[in-house]
């Protein structure tokens, strides 16, 4: 927030002045308001490891970010190129597989990855969309420029959080809020349930309204707070795996009225338990039969099934060279450095420096399987540096980012926390961003996690109009 | 482009709403048994008041407890707090909780808030002997939550199909209980039951009335001299008061029409059952019903009530798809 100590960036200096001139008493009592808003309206996720279904408050912040006209343009029109160029890199891993031809990226990193699915191979998926709906990790570097640090393109989450921060917002700082001139983001619903009609097989047909529905795998995952939200928002059924069913390669819900025929499906259940036929048999979450249904193109699943294959972690490092290949562009927004540790000098670099680095597990997410170099003890890199010799593949090292720090308003004061930024990309009939997204926050002082299962909150983020 | 053709509903969402209801009724319906039956037992001796557990047991349909020497305070307990005892209020109030908690999106958040509430209240008593002592404080909590919840789903949920639901939830389950209660009096009738009855049987029937919440509702029709026979033609045939037989089964009804109207299934099972029982009773008059044998007519009121209920599941909630798919 300051171009030095004492000095706000431009952007920052009217919220700096309200800041200086409000009682802390009255910061105070807003925060409170808003924290009670979050319980009452339920806003909470859950977390796993403890006793089963233990919902919590996602824990936010009243400070907004603020990003700049300029800076955001340069962040959506990189996004839009990144998006474009996975498309069609899945596209291209399923079917011919030109780019593994040609040696840009080696093709034993994509079979063995843990989320590649032959199931997928030649098959067409509308529009050639694998991936409609996104959600990338952008972080900002030391001198200013917004990096990449994690694509998600599997089932991102959060997105129903920054549509709750910003109600909050508004109600807590109108003026301000109205003064500054932010980018509205409440469109979000709406261009969501655009973008999956977009999808739909029917689209272009006047047989009905296509039938979309949201999946979820039920009130015990973390996000189901989010699944009921977006439904509702967008006036959708929420579905489970046991109200879906499959006949004759059609997929139908089980209403009161009778079977009613689904085209839509915005799953945010795991490739892996989609469907118990096809992938993990012991999965109760699914509908057996859906990925026939989906083969036989009566279905449509947003996102399509094996995208992970492109948000692999060590495929992560050769982003880059996608979007050289298939756009002939240079990236707009950089990677962050990456070693890949099954390349025998890297690896051994990365050994020497085990307490400099952080080491990610290149299938997991929400920042578990993770070592942070500098906050580690020696047992825990031992640990990792077996580990890493074990299975080489399944890791990669990155520097340890001094991640950009937002003010937060914590136990009285305000306070300089580390944050990163998740904007949502859509990808339907054209690319669609809302102008906003997810700032995480690790709260924990020094800390540099910010996902909300280890301890991580949020804040509203605000994009400029000009 | 083509309209949507009324709303959709989830046949899981639809059967966790009629759950909810039942369960919530439930609780309200153990909560006034006991009150007045705690109440009642103040003005009586304690021989009196021994064979009425095994009455109150069965009207609630609770397990019988092992040991026939069990105190008033661990049958209480049994029936109020005890988590392992599925027909407790404890238990069905948090029944009703999760139910409603898996379909949060389709009710009002006020209706969330007033259930999750009652939930955390009755979860925070602790039982025991000084519990006991102000135990009209708990169940008057329950019966006010309960009312409350009521208040706040008539007047902030639309009345579409969801609501109809936990309508229907709510009346079939009262149907039931109230005829099981009658059933459980029904064996106590005097040779003469025209007559007004006096002393230690007047505080029994007093309960029954209570136990109904219809002691009141009953006086300003009949006056305070209770015969048995009015009593009982009061709580089956009454076609005015909420918790009497017959109502319940107009609500049931009433309920079912509207649901086969919305989702177009018209004249199924379920209505015609609940139509045939509604007839039943509003032709019935109480010397005939006593003369052909009451247990006997209460049991068959139960028994075409279950039989709506199973017609409901089968036709709306989990029907065979092989029936479905031939459409």
């Amino acid at each position: 927030m300051f171009e030095a100590p004492g000095l706000p960036r431009p952007h920052y200096q009217a919220l700096f002045q309200t800041l200086l001139e409000l009682p802390p008493e009255d910061m105070r009592k807003s925060q409170q308001a808003a924290d009670l808003s979050f319980l009452h309206q339920g806003i909470t996720f859950t977390v796993y490891g403890n006793d089963e279904g233990t919902e919590r408050v996602f824990p936010n912040d009243l400070l907004p970010r603020i990003i700049p006209h300029q800076e955001w343009r340069k962040i959506e029109s990189g996004l839009t190129q990144r998006i474009a160029a996975m498309n069609l890199f899945l596209e291209d891993v399923y079917h011919r597989g030109r780019i593994l031809a040609d040696g840009v990226v080696p093709r034993e990193l994509v079979y063995s990855c843990r989320h590649f699915r032959r199931e997928m191979r030649n098959l067409t998926v509308p529009r050639g969309i694998y991936v409609s709906i996104c959600g990338t990790d952008l972080v900002r570097l030391p001198d200013g420029t917004f990096a990449v640090l994690e694509d998600n393109l599997r089932v991102p989450s959060g997105v129903s959080y920054m549509l709750a921060n910003r109600k909050v917002l508004k109600k807590v700082f109108p003026t301000l809020f109205r003064d500054y001139g932010v980018s509205p983001i409440d469109h979000y619903p709406h261009a969501l349930l655009a973008t999956l009609r977009a999808l739909s097989p029917l689209h272009t047909s006047s047989r009905h309204e296509p039938t979309v529905v949201l999946l979820t795998p039920g009130v015990f995952n973390s996000a189901y707070f989010e699944h009921t939200f977006l439904a509702q928002q967008m006036g959708i059924e929420l579905v489970e795996g046991r109200d879906l069913l499959v006949h004759d390669n059609v997929v139908y819900m089980r209403t009161t009225a009778g079977l009613k025929r689904v085209d839509v499906i915005y799953r945010r259940v795991d490739d892996d338990f989609l469907d118990p036929l096809t992938f993990r048999r012991d999965s109760s979450l699914g509908v057996p039969g859906l990925f026939n249904a989906y083969r036989a193109g009566n279905v449509v699943l947003a996102n399509a099934v094996g995208t992970g294959v492109a948000d692999d972690k060590a495929l992560y490092a050769y982003v880059p060279a996608i979007i050289r290949y298939y756009l002939g562009e240079e990236p707009i927004l950089p990677n962050v450095e990456t070693y890949l540790l099954t390349d025998r000098s890297q690896r051994n670099f990365v050994l020497e420096n085990l307490a400099e680095l952080v080491v990610k597990a290149v299938g997991e997410s929400g920042g578990y399987g993770m070592l942070i170099g500098p906050h580690s003890t020696a047992e825990q890199r031992e640990e990792f540096r077996q580990r890493i010799q074990a299975e080489p593949r399944n890791y990669i090292a990155q520097p340890t980012l001094s991640l950009s720090r937002a003010p937060c308003f914590l136990e009285g004061e305000a306070q300089a926390r580390h944050v990163d930024l998740r904007p949502y990309i859509l990808y339907g009939e054209n690319v669609t961003l809302v102008p906003g997204g997810l700032t995480r926050v690790a709260l924990r002082r020094g800390s540099l996690v910010v996902n909300s299962s280890q301890g991580g909150g949020s804040k509203d983020t605000w994009v400029l109009r000009a | 482009m083509n309209e949507r053709r009324g709303t959709t509903m989830l046949s899981r969402v639809a059967d966790s709403l009629y759950w909810m209801s039942r369960y919530l009724e439930r609780a309200e319906h153990t909560a006034r048994l006991i009150d007045v039956d705690l109440q009642l037992r103040l003005d009586q001796s304690p021989e009196a008041g021994s064979g009425r557990w095994w009455r109150l047991l069965e009207a609630l349909q609770a397990p019988r407890p092992e040991n026939s020497l069990i105190d008033a305070t661990t049958l209480t307990h049994i029936l109020t707090l005890d988590k392992s005892n599925s027909s407790s209020i404890i238990s069905c109030v948090g029944a009703a909780r999760e139910n409603l908690r898996q379909v949060r999106e389709q009710c009002s958040t006020e209706m969330w808030e007033q259930l999750n509430r009652l939930y955390l209240q009755v979860n925070s008593t602790a039982s025991g002997e000084a519990w006991l002592l102000h135990s009209y404080v708990f169940f008057r909590a329950v019966r006010d939550g309960a009312h409350l919840f009521q208040g706040i789903t008539d007047s902030t949920m639309s009345h579409g199909e969801g609501w109809q639901y936990i309508q229907l939830g709510r009346y079939v389950e009262r149907t039931d209980a109230v005829a099981r209660l009658i059933g459980a009096y029904l064996c106590r009738l005097p040779d003469s039951p025209d007559q007004a009855v006096e002393s230690e049987e007047y505080l029994e029937w007093i309960g029954l009335l209570k136990s109904c919440a219809a002691f009141e509702a009953y006086c300003k029709k009949y006056t305070a001299e209770l015969r048995p026979l009015r009593v009982a033609e009061f709580l089956l045939l009454n076609p005015e008061f909420p918790h009497s037989v017959r109502f319940s089964v107009d609500k049931v009804h009433a309920a079912l029409r509207a649901i086969a109207e919305l989702t177009e299934r018209k004249a199924e099972q379920p209505v015609r059952l609940a139509g045939r029982l509604r007839a039943t009773l509003s032709f019935s008059q109480i010397d005939e019903v006593m003369a052909s044998g009451a247990s006997a007519y209460v049991e068959s009121v139960r028994h075409q009530c279950s039989q709506a209920h199973t017609a409901i599941h089968q036709i709306y909630f989990d029907y065979p798809v092989e029936a479905e798919l031939a459409y």
